[in-house]
């Protein structure tokens, strides 16, 4: 048996028992630590898996657990926090962001991170959302989702 | 029966029922499904597209005895039933297409397995006689429409106009992939799994399985991932499969496909040949249409004879016709069967006479808006079918509507001389529902039931899978009743708790089920006369607003002549596409688009414009990006990496609006939304490339490096 991998997840440090090499994704749903997060194509194309890794957004099928050890991770389950939703929460239902809801996850957790740090897309929230697939909703009411979110933030 | 207007809830963008869920992750898909002691199901396929198989052997190295596995042999009756009975759920010795399931095993270990999986040798007798071209295979299905006299029409025409249109295969790309967990308790078999339609799972495990009593079956969907159409028909395999392991097995079992399994194994859409011929007078009045539309049905009859049907009934085009014909074959191939997906057929047939109209268009020298505009169908013209159109397509105002939006006549104008950039159009119908008698044959049945809280509770079939079935029925019940919208309550569909109220499928939801919800909630309103929900249930229990389909008056379908009105209603629309090419790659890029529709009245508009948005995207990645390869019948790109779905960088603005003509039998005068948005992407993108590049082009994808072979 190896040793336990301890990570930090959306605050709370976890030890996680899976094989090193297992993808943090399988190893966080497998686990039951997040089944919010969610699989898509196991090849870092779909986004369905999307985590922040040490704040960086990062497809969670293509990270072995190992490189997670330590780390901080923030997923889905993290956004609403004592029942209280995160305004990219409110503004996706309100706005129509999320329809058969399986890219939901992950595309917010791209959004948190086009929140926290606009500067790393300068196109916008279109390039910011370029690694996440969604097949039900053509963007249109995803980006107003998130614009939604953004203004809520800037007080508007 | 009327509730009129102004609606407390109807044409408000009530939010999404299971929002909540969905955006915190604590929505349960399939794969979510936490069962101790379960054990991992495995599908082993054919490698080959024809054959027979000689040898199964099970390689060293694998403790075998320690693994469920299961043939046809150990099925009572192996046959997945929908409209035929010609598909095994497991093959027992020909094998007629690649990826075709031959073995299954289950084990606790995933990994050991793949490895498994991997060490079984099947050795086969290939037969080279396998079919992959239409045309090639035996017909499945043939249909003929004929209205006037043809030849003599023809003869009359100024112009003629011939050309071949082809349309490939498309793969759904639901993100969610295909999946079932199952258990036996004594003789009953439950399952739980990612599709939309339960009854149809419901009678082919039923089937397969040889059980008596309808309540040994109950199948639960869980929230699905998408669909589209690609988990209408093949989730019925993934459940047999599923169901079969767990009885061998005395255990639960899950069978979640991963992305290259589902991709290669599940159904597509039927690829398309459309030989189109078209007789006008100089002036550009349309008088004779001859449509030959011929789709690859794949190995099994699976849906094809219907997606035919729906194919053909479309392929005359909102126009008016002096003499139509139009002939529809479905051919047998070795490929894995093709099946539903969004549209199902319309879009092929609806892609050559959109694409025809506009190449038309330019050889009589005519504006293609103006050449359509003079063809238009009417309120009162007849169909090919012989169906009369009782309502007003009001086509002008549609068109109007959209020319607008899109400024289309100052766009054009500034396009034109411009090299590599197009503007083009599409107009388009989709009937509302099963075609033909289907509705009939379905007798759907929804029930409304109270509580104790004075609550009320939606009883469907009809799932939810993205498209806002949850909300919009509430929305409906709610109005009728005159009670707080959050006071209905949606039941996750069950079989063994919700009536038949058929599939959801060929944009019936709304329109179709939303009227017997409707009816339903009269129903319940007449029991209950005045009294309060609360009050009412204390004193009598539970009780029932039910109702059941029956046909519109007047609305009469003949089967064996294959005339009559094909669809209750029809929903209308525009699109306009502008595209820019790449000139050294030669890459079409979709800049703008723009959409109007009239689906009737628009109950909920955040979701149907939602939903017609999404659908755009997808029909523009039939036309440009979303290329099947096929070797041997089966698709070989079976990954995100090689199969291309438009992402936020591809997806162009998309601008779509509504004109609400409502249709009295459709709920609360709806139409069909789902798949209208599906057929006018194609052809819009096709004339705008044709435009671009100043040659008229005849099929999609649209592929860049074909375009530098030219």
């Amino acid at each position: 048996m190896t040793e336990p991998i301890r990570l930090k997840l959306n605050g709370k440090e976890v030890d996680l028992h899976s094989h090193p090499m297992t993808p943090l994704l399988h190893a966080l749903r497998n686990e039951e630590l997040s089944p919010g997060t969610k699989y898509g194509c196991g090849e870092g194309e779909c986004g369905a898996c999307t985590v922040l890794l040490n704040g960086d957004a990062v497809m969670s099928c293509m990270v072995p657990l190992c490189q997670a050890e330590g780390a901080e991770v923030e997923t889905v389950e993290g956004l609403c926090i004592d029942g209280e939703l995160h305004p990219l929460q409110e503004a996706f239902i309100c706005e129509g962001g999320a329809q058969c809801g399986i890219c939901t996850p992950g595309m917010l957790m791209s959004a948190l991170y086009f929140l926290r740090q606009p500067e790393k897309a300068p196109g916008g929230v279109r390039e910011a959302l370029e690694g996440n697939l969604c097949r039900c909703t053509g963007y249109t009411r995803i980006y107003q989702s998130v614009e939604r979110a953004i203004g809520e933030a800037a007080g508007k | 029966m009327s509730i009129a207007p102004p609606y407390r809830y109807i044409g408000q963008s009530i939010l999404r029922r299971e929002g909540r869920e969905k955006v915190t992750g604590a929505s349960r898909y399939v794969d979510d499904n936490v069962i101790p002691d379960c054990l991992h199901g495995k599908t082993i396929r054919s490698t080959i597209a024809k054959g027979r198989i000689v040898d199964i052997s099970f390689g060293e190295g694998i403790p075998w005895d320690e693994f469920i596995i299961a043939t046809a042999k150990d099925l009572p009756r192996n046959v997945v039933v929908l409209i035929e009975q010609d598909q095994p759920a497991l093959v027992e010795e020909f094998v007629q297409h690649k990826h075709e399931p031959i073995l299954l095993l289950a084990h606790k270990d995933a990994g050991l397995l793949e490895d498994a999986a991997r060490a079984i040798t099947i050795t086969y007798e290939e037969d080279k006689s396998a079919a992959f071209e239409i045309g090639e295979g035996s017909l499945q299905k043939e249909y003929l429409i004929e209205e006037g006299d043809i030849e003599k029409t023809f003869a009359e025409c100024d112009v003629v106009f011939e050309e071949v249109y082809r349309t490939g295969a498309q793969e759904h790309v639901y993100i969610e992939p295909n999946g079932f967990v199952g258990w036996w308790d004594g003789d009953n078999i439950h399952l739980r799994g990612s599709h939309q339609c339960p009854y149809y799972v419901h009678k082919a495990v039923k089937t397969a399985f040889g059980l008596k009593d309808d309540r040994q079956v109950d199948i639960l969907q869980e929230t699905t991932g998408g669909a589209f159409g690609g988990k209408e028909d093949f989730p019925s395999t993934v459940a047999i499969h599923t169901a079969l392991l767990a009885r061998k097995a005395g255990r639960p079992v899950r069978m979640i496909y991963d992305r290259a399994e589902d991709m290669a194994c599940s159904t597509k859409r039927h690829p398309s040949e459309t030989r189109l011929r078209i007789g006008c007078t100089k002036d550009g009045k349309l008088k004779a249409l001859d449509c030959d539309f011929r789709i690859d049905g794949g190995a099994y009859i699976t849906l094809s004879p219907v997606v035919l049907s729906r194919g053909i009934l479309h392929g005359s085009g909102p126009y008016k016709w002096e003499a139509a014909r139009l002939v529809g074959k479905s051919y047998a191939t070795n490929s894995p069967p093709y099946g539903a997906f969004r549209g199902f057929g319309a879009p092929q047939s609806l892609f050559a006479i959109e694409s025809a109209m506009s190449a038309l268009a330019e050889k009589l020298g005519m504006c293609p808006v103006e050449f359509r505009r003079k063809n238009f169908l009417k309120k009162g013209d007849v169909l090919p079918t012989g169906q009369a159109l009782e309502g007003d397509p009001m086509l002008d105002a549609i068109v109007d509507k959209g020319l607008q939006m899109a400024d289309y006549w100052n766009r054009a104008k500034k396009i034109a001389p411009i090299p590599n950039r197009g503007i083009g159009l599409s107009v388009f119908l989709h009937g509302t529902g099963f075609t033909g008698s289907g509705e009939v044959y379905l007798a759907s049945r929804v029930a409304l039931a109270t509580r104790g809280d004075g609550k009320v509770e939606v009883r469907v079939s009809s799932t939810e899978m993205g498209q806002g079935t949850e909300t919009i029925f509430p929305q409906i019940a709610a109005e009728v009743l005159g009670l707080e919208v959050d006071d209905v309550l949606f039941v996750k569909p069950q079989t063994s708790k919700v009536p038949n109220s058929g599939p959801t499928v060929a944009s019936r939801t709304c329109s179709v089920v939303g009227r017997l919800v409707e009816r339903a909630a009269h129903d319940l309103k007449g029991k209950l006369n005045g009294t309060p929900i609360a009050d009412y249930h204390a004193t009598h229990g539970e009780t029932l607003g039910e109702a059941k389909y029956q046909a519109p008056p007047g609305l009469y379908w003949d089967d064996e002549k294959y005339r009559g009105s094909a669809y209750g209603a029809y929903s209308w629309g525009i699109n306009i596409a502008e595209v820019t090419i790449d000139p050294v790659t030669m890459h079409p890029t979709v800049e703008n688009f723009w959409g109007v529709y009239d689906i009737g009245t628009v109950i909920n508009p955040t979701l149907a414009k939602g939903q017609v948005e999404g659908g755009i995207a997808q029909g523009i990645g039939w036309a440009t990006c979303e290329n099947v390869v096929l070797e041997e019948g089966a698709m070989i790109n079976t990954h995100m990496t090689n199969y291309i779905i438009p992402t936020t960088m591809d997806a162009p603005p998309i601008m779509v609006d509504f004109i609400e003509n409502p249709y009295e039998y459709g709920g609360f005068g709806s139409k069909g939304v789902g798949e209208i948005p599906m057929d006018g992407p194609g052809p819009a993108v096709l004339n705008a490339v044709s435009m671009a590049l100043r040659r008229p082009l005849n099929k999609i994808p649209i592929i860049a490096e074909e375009l530098l072979d030219d």
